[in-house]
């Protein structure tokens, strides 16, 4: 029995414990995900991420232990973020037609999101620092962090926000659409898609991804976008105001 | 292998990404520049098929990059209990409203059939008419 204590102790530090059980319980998640017919509560993410933090909080493993192996895949978001101009320039054609009106779209919804955080925030009395790293949260959680290190947030709290503002998203885009009554042809979708690449960056675009091909598409295209004049125009505000 | 070849490219751009926003002081992220970067470079055949494996199979494990980041709720755990049922709320509603504001622009602003030519779908056709200026 001490034997097997020992050996946990020696597993638990070692980066392959944190690398591993992301994998293994991201797959069964997603496999669950499947098998719930792709139930909106069963978002892989959000199960990990409860299974992972449970795990670690019951069996004392800390999260810098934890993260030192979860490292290699949180590192692999640079060069996703880079792969997302393949979205981009597959769509260049309708990008290039129609860039006005995807432009107006992509700012007044990034716009409208930061700036309802932000107010939200200051009315519901959070802390300066906290409300600072919400203005960021319709980003992809790695720009997220850059853009909150610049503006006085704090990255990390900056990239859970980005990650619960993505799976709120991915929770509730179904409902709030068919509450909007926004159609399920073309034109829909591809609104649909793109509003979820812009309020709800990786996560929305997975699971428009999952929804359709079209609005996968121009999630992809809205979430590229986003981080192009998120990244721009947010710590530009900031210096203004 | 081809694989291997797009993981080297979408790094190879970062890095010049990178190495140009601290250079040049730019106000983007490495990545950021990296991505515009790449939008260039995928008219080369060399880059563009290679990248186009790994970035179809990076982006569609999208949602696994996350988890990392996800977890570390966990070192928030006093924020959370102060401040949780707040910080959800702006983060429920925030996220809402930008999504039901960008959906309704989006559609809003779409080529009505009515219009003065006949408008194909968003989707994959490619409408006859250039694309007018937004209203």
């Amino acid at each position: 029995m001490p034997d097997f204590v020992q050996l946990w102790i020696y597993l638990s530090a070692t980066p392959l414990f944190g690398l591993t059980a992301t994998l293994v319980v991201y797959l069964a998640a997603q496999a669950a995900y499947k098998r719930s017919g792709y139930a909106s509560w069963a978002n892989p993410v959000l199960l990990s991420v409860l299974t992972l933090a449970c795990t670690l909080l019951a069996t004392g493993v800390s999260y810098p232990t934890y993260f030192a192996g979860a490292q290699f895949i949180h590192f692999l978001l640079g060069p996703a973020v880079v792969a997302l101009g393949w979205p981009l320039w597959l769509r260049r054609a309708e990008l290039r037609q129609r860039w006005g009106r995807l432009l107006v779209a992509a700012l007044a919804g990034g716009g409208v999101a930061s700036a309802s955080a932000l107010a939200l925030g200051w009315l519901l009395g959070l802390p300066h620092e906290v409300i600072l790293s919400l203005a960021p949260k319709s980003v992809t959680a790695p720009v997220a962090m850059g853009i909150a290190e610049q503006i006085g947030g704090i990255p990390a709290l900056a990239a859970v926000f980005a990650a619960m503002t993505g799976l709120i998203g991915a929770l509730g885009a179904k409902y709030l659409f068919a509450l909007l009554r926004i159609p399920d042809d073309a034109d829909g979708w591809a609104a649909k898609g793109f509003a979820l690449g812009t309020a709800a960056h990786g996560i929305g675009a997975a699971s428009a991804m999952q929804a359709n091909a079209d609005a996968g598409a121009y999630a992809g295209l809205a979430l590229g976008l986003q981080v192009v004049l998120a990244s721009l125009l947010l710590p530009l505000a900031f210096r203004v105001f | 292998m081809n694989g291997l070849h797009g993981l080297a490219w979408l790094l190879v751009f970062q890095s010049v990404g990178e190495l140009l926003a601290r250079g040049l002081h730019l106000p983007l992220p490495g990545p950021v520049i990296g991505m515009i970067l790449l939008m260039g470079g995928l008219r080369w055949r060399v880059v563009r098929e290679p990248v186009a494996i790994c970035a179809g199979f990076l982006l569609s494990h999208l949602s696994l990059l996350f988890v990392p980041v996800g977890v570390g709720v966990m070192t928030h755990l006093s924020l959370v209990s102060q401040y949780g049922l707040r910080m959800l709320a702006v983060l429920v509603l925030s996220t809402l409203a930008g999504l039901g504001v960008t959906a309704l622009t989006l559609y809003g602003l779409r080529e009505r059939p009515g219009a003065a030519t006949s408008a194909t779908s968003a989707g994959s056709g490619q409408p006859p008419k250039d694309g007018a200026p937004d209203a």
